[in-house]
């Protein structure tokens, strides 16, 4: 039994099965419009919490946040369920799937087998649609992978119940309620303000471009303080947060770029045009930032490519992101 | 980085325009990811060479391996902290009943034989992946 289910690949995994299974409904929302419906830029520098032994670093809000902002804001419905066995999660799962309802789980990276090893970490807040069952096997549309992918019933089952931080406990969800027509400008509108608030308004030195600051007044301490090889480790923790974990490149600052220029026309607002270039460049200097990172993690840095030289850029990127977003607030005021 | 299939990208068309691409990894980033699975290789293969020697017991090899601390290994096992960390131990590993190591090795989704008897009759430990 077969839906007939789209897959179509996204950078990252939340707004990608959100949008995913909204076109599948008949809304058609692309990646980058449900990540900033979803005020999904941040960024967060938390050196108190660590993963591995390192400190976290985030350029997004905490997992489901995107999501729950985007579907609100657009008057959608979901149905949503946590289970208390793996058995009652997975019946649920068929159920839906007799009804033809493809369904989005919630799933730990560790687990799935489709992915290589190296990137098989222990991380559980990964989302897919399961679209069907074939031969006893799931049919499942991974927004990062390239092709449709399958997993057995066991295997999806660890996958679905994976421990550890954001334990799935077989969390599912799907659209049941969907507006008759959808109306994108005040749900822009309101998306950009919240992300606005995020990035400028939060009074914590951690968070928003107060987060970049800091960072950027610590990065140049980490080899005197750390040694160099710790210093480096920390430093590829950035950059994993910052490219690897399905942002687009440069630390979603893509994404939200190609976000502001739909947003533009459909406000027909040609400032928000101009301010979509200025976050490109932002989003330019953090894969700056990335390349010399890459060469010291490698030992084949130049003179130039230092700590003080990524701190320079990083405080530059503040200053660049603190116009972006006070002038994005004063076009959508 | 092979093995995987290419990921989604935005970038600009020469008219400005935001377009998805499909990047087959971008070299900073492949760089740290690397990074990281050295890491994890290297702290495997610490383990090893300590199973090896008799100071710990296997348990420590595939906790490394596969990423687990006791607070994970005792979450998806329902072990009590405690009594892993008493199993890090050969000499109480290897007294272990069926049913206990059946609740590892399942953790680690592997055969309880392997959890048991492969740092004993592997030479080398394997490459966990970091290149593959």
């Amino acid at each position: 039994m077969t839906i007939e289910f789209k897959h179509k690949q996204s950078a990252h995994c939340e707004n990608g099965v959100t949008s995913n299974l909204l076109r599948y409904h008949g809304v058609d929302i692309s990646e980058a419009m449900a990540f900033g419906i979803g005020s999904g830029l941040f960024f967060a520098y938390m050196p108190f919490l660590k993963l591995n032994g390192l400190p976290v670093t985030s350029f997004r809000p905490l997992p489901g946040m995107i999501f729950r902002r985007a579907t609100a804001s657009l008057g959608i419905k979901f149905y949503k369920k946590r289970f208390q066995s793996k058995e009652a999660s997975m019946d649920a799962l068929d159920r839906a799937l007799d009804n033809n309802i493809p369904v989005g789980l919630q799933v730990g990276v560790f687990h799935l087998t489709y992915f290589p090893r190296p990137y098989r970490f222990h991380f559980n807040a990964h989302n897919i649609v399961v679209y069907g069952k074939e031969n006893g096997r799931y049919l499942i549309s991974d927004p990062v992978m390239e092709n449709p992918e399958s997993l057995s019933y066991e295997e999806l089952m660890r996958a679905r119940w994976a421990r550890g931080v954001f334990q799935p406990k077989g969390h599912m969800y799907y659209p049941v309620n969907l507006p008759a027509k959808t109306d994108l400008a005040a749900p822009i509108i309101k998306g950009i303000r919240k992300n606005c608030r995020a990035m400028l308004g939060i009074p914590i030195p951690l968070l928003g471009i107060r987060g970049i600051r800091y960072l950027s007044r610590e990065i140049k301490k980490w080899p005197g303080r750390l040694g160099d090889k710790k210093a480096s480790l920390f430093l590829g923790q950035v950059i994993r947060m910052q490219e690897e974990i399905g942002t687009g490149g440069g630390g979603f600052r893509f994404i939200y770029a190609a976000f502001l220029q739909e947003a533009a026309q459909i406000l027909n607002k040609n400032r928000l045009h101009e301010l979509s270039r200025a976050m490109t460049e932002s989003g330019d200097r953090w894969r700056d930032f990335a390349v010399i990172a890459g060469r010291i993690i490698k030992n084949r840095s130049s003179e130039a490519e230092t700590y003080p030289a990524m701190s320079a850029i990083l405080c530059e990127i503040a200053d660049r992101e603190q116009i972006v977003f006070s002038e994005l607030k004063k076009a959508v005021s | 980085m092979e093995g995987r299939s290419r990921e989604v990208c935005y970038a600009v068309d020469e008219k400005g325009n935001y377009v998805q691409a499909l990047s087959a990894g971008w070299e900073p980033k492949n760089v740290a990811l690397l990074q990281a699975w050295e890491q994890i290789d290297a702290q495997a293969k610490a383990a090893f060479h300590l199973v090896k020697t008799g100071k710990i017991s296997p348990l420590a090899f595939f906790m490394a391996k596969y990423m687990f601390d006791v607070k994970l290994l005792s979450e998806y096992t329902n072990i009590p902290k405690r009594r892993i960390k008493t199993h890090l131990k050969p000499e109480h590993f290897k007294d272990l009943d069926k049913k206990t190591l059946e609740k590892y090795a399942d953790a680690f989704n592997i055969p309880s034989d392997e959890l048991v008897n492969y740092c004993a009759q592997a030479d080398f430990p394997p490459d966990s992946g970091g290149n593959q």
